[in-house]
């Protein structure tokens, strides 16, 4: 009775599991696998292995998700370090939450009304003298609209291993005559490094694949391999060399997964 | 375990009450009934005051579905499910929607309005002898310019953009069609050339724009173009309609070395179900003065040249969107390569971009 009830439980589960994850993943890889003329080749993969172009911009990418997470959480730590020790600290993690409930398009929108030759920051280097400058379509421009649109993501996690620790081994390491930056160097950090772990997680392989920003924002200076799926299905409609793409991202992914992943659970975030 | 069935019970009921309430309601307004036509058509393509025009003269009710690319709509004829009478491809998707046998020919003996129809916007490569489209409106690829920043009459060709004056100036459309045929339109080739040595010489020739480049986007442009965000852009001449009806400054110009000529089609979709209100819909909108207030609607140049007569003159001289003859002539319609031909186009222009 109790093997039947719990299998019950399990069958939303699997369901879910098999027509949202192994479905598509499995209609991408047989999708890659496909030419323009609907034969059964390898070509795909072979003409993104030769290709200078491909290379070039999968290299683009990953330097960019790089550039990305790196400032997200050079900005998240601090913040969700502070945050932390505020009082009202669940107010505050509201605020920080409260952006990722508007839809990524219109804060893209938003941030090109401010970066325009006629935007508020155009604005202000016109009023303290410097003059309007080029912003929007720079590759700066890219990698700050990013990194905001990101940060929530990489703040939640590590202030959720932060609320976690067991404030007794900071008094511990205090009691032993440790310094606030031995205790943070030696203590705090390394456990907390599971939540920026999660967080590195949750901000690269989006980033990898990024793309209304790389138009909107970047005006396609930048193409991300995101940007290269979508035009393939798109307006080229050519699905097997997206999916070949897709599923480079999918193994990109995995190895992300596999380098960050945490090799014990239980100090881990609630994921 | 019980609450739960009961819930599950109730849900099934609701869906079903649901399920019979619309299909009592879309008979109700028709798009099943006898007296309606179904019409497919991109966003805010027709003037509504038509519509009712027409239901007042023929008492047939018009219901318009709207798409956005033709992509979408071809992957939506082509699953069925759907009752569209009519339905207005560009000329490229006429071409693949006919190979795809999902096109019904027209009956010319029940067409009225055929010779108030531009001898030049018919038999074109991609329906040649009008078996199964009718022109809607047409229309060009050309420059916009901002007259804060360039001088007029200093932009007239292609040639043009390349100027070293131009560093980071220029908006271009995101497409490798478009893109790629001006770079040939530029060397004197044909815009539909298959030839793999002129491809890659106008790709050749794009990476030395390259640096004038300031962004490739798509219907961002009219947005950017409006706010003065950039001095020069490359669109389509239904986009510069809309911007210059939103900004002074811009103006639009077709370079008379050639460019290319879209067209949009009315066509019949093999789902078509209404064929009396069919031909009395074409008939209607073929009728100059109809056409000529679909057209001063929508803004986009008609083919219908008894309509164009009845526009006003300030619209029918206009030689930004109705180009003179020489510059007509030299405009080319794309022909609908095969995937492998249009893949080398893509693949030859995501390698310009990459080199931004």
């Amino acid at each position: 009775m109790t093997k039947r009830r719990t299998w019950t439980y399990f069958l939303p589960y699997g369901l879910w599991l098999a027509l949202f994850v192994i479905a598509p993943v499995a209609l991408i890889i047989y999708q890659s696998f496909f030419d323009l003329g609907h034969h059964f080749t390898l070509s795909n993969y072979s003409t993104y292995f030769q290709s200078a172009t491909y290379l070039k911009m999968t290299a683009n990418s990953v330097w960019y998700a790089f550039l990305i997470t790196l400032f997200t959480g050079l900005i998240s730590y601090p913040t969700a370090y502070f945050i932390h020790q505020l009082k009202h600290r669940q107010f505050w993690l509201l605020l920080v939450i409260l952006p990722t409930w508007i839809n990524i398009l219109l804060k893209a929108y938003a941030f090109i009304g401010i970066f325009s030759q006629a935007g508020l920051a155009n604005q202000f280097l016109t009023f303290i003298g410097i003059g309007p400058q080029q912003i929007l379509f720079t590759n700066a421009s890219f990698i700050f609209v990013a990194t905001y649109i990101q940060i929530p993501f990489m703040i939640l996690p590590i202030y959720n291993a932060l609320d976690d620790l067991n404030p007794a081994f900071i008094n511990a390491s205090r009691d032993l005559g440790a310094s606030n930056w031995q205790t943070f160097r030696h203590v705090i950090f390394p456990l907390t490094l599971p939540g920026v772990k999660a967080g590195i997680q949750a901000v690269f392989i989006p980033s990898l694949s990024l793309f209304m920003l790389t138009r909107l924002i970047g005006g396609n200076k930048v193409i991300t391999l995101g940007t290269a799926i979508e035009e393939h299905f798109l307006t080229t409609m050519n699905w097997g060399m997206g999916s070949t793409i897709g599923v480079i991202l999918i193994v990109a992914m995995i190895v992300v997964m596999l380098l960050t992943g945490d090799q014990k659970r239980e100090g881990g975030t609630p994921r | 375990m019980k609450r739960l069935i009961s819930l599950i019970v109730g849900l099934l009921a609701i869906c079903g009450l649901l399920a019979y309430a619309g299909h009592h309601l879309q008979a109700s307004s028709g798009s099943t009934g006898s007296k309606v036509l179904n019409l497919y058509n991109w966003g805010d393509y027709i003037d509504p005051q038509l519509l009712t025009k027409f239901q007042k003269e023929t008492s047939y009710h018009v219901n318009v579905e709207t798409f956005d690319s033709n992509e979408a709509m071809y992957t939506k004829i082509k699953q069925g499910g759907t009752h569209y009478d009519l339905a207005i491809p560009s000329e490229y998707m006429v071409a693949k929607m006919k190979r795809a046998h999902l096109l019904q020919p027209l009956d010319r003996s029940r067409l009225t309005g055929l010779r108030n129809y531009d001898p030049q916007f018919m038999g074109r490569s991609f329906d040649p002898t009008n078996r199964y489209s009718l022109p809607y409106f047409w229309g060009t690829l050309g420059i916009i310019y901002n007259d804060r920043f360039v001088r007029p009459g200093t932009v007239n060709h292609w040639q043009d953009l390349w100027s070293g004056k131009y560093r980071d100036k220029i908006m271009l459309i995101d497409s490798a069609r478009d893109i790629m045929g001006m770079a040939l339109a530029s060397q004197g080739q044909s815009m539909n050339t298959t030839n793999p040595q002129k491809l890659r010489a106008a790709e050749q020739k794009l990476t030395r724009l390259a640096p004038n480049v300031k962004a490739t986007v798509a219907d961002e442009i009219k947005m950017y173009m409006t706010q003065n965000e950039a001095p020069l852009a490359v669109d389509w001449s239904g986009e510069a309609a809309e911007m210059l009806a939103n900004n002074h400054h811009l103006h639009y110009v077709v370079p008379s070395e050639g460019s290319n000529l879209w067209i949009d089609n009315l066509v019949i979709p093999k789902t078509a179900q209404h064929d009396r209100a069919i031909y009395a819909f074409l008939n209607f909108m073929a009728e100059p003065k109809n056409a000529a207030q679909n057209a001063e609607y929508v803004g986009y140049a008609t083919p219908n040249r008894a309509a164009k007569a009845l526009l006003p003159a300030a619209v029918r001289d206009d030689h930004q969107f109705y180009p003179n003859t020489t510059t007509l002539h030299h405009l080319e319609v794309y022909r609908d390569l095969s995937p492998t031909q249009v893949g080398l186009y893509n693949d030859l222009y995501l390698e310009f971009k990459m080199h931004h």
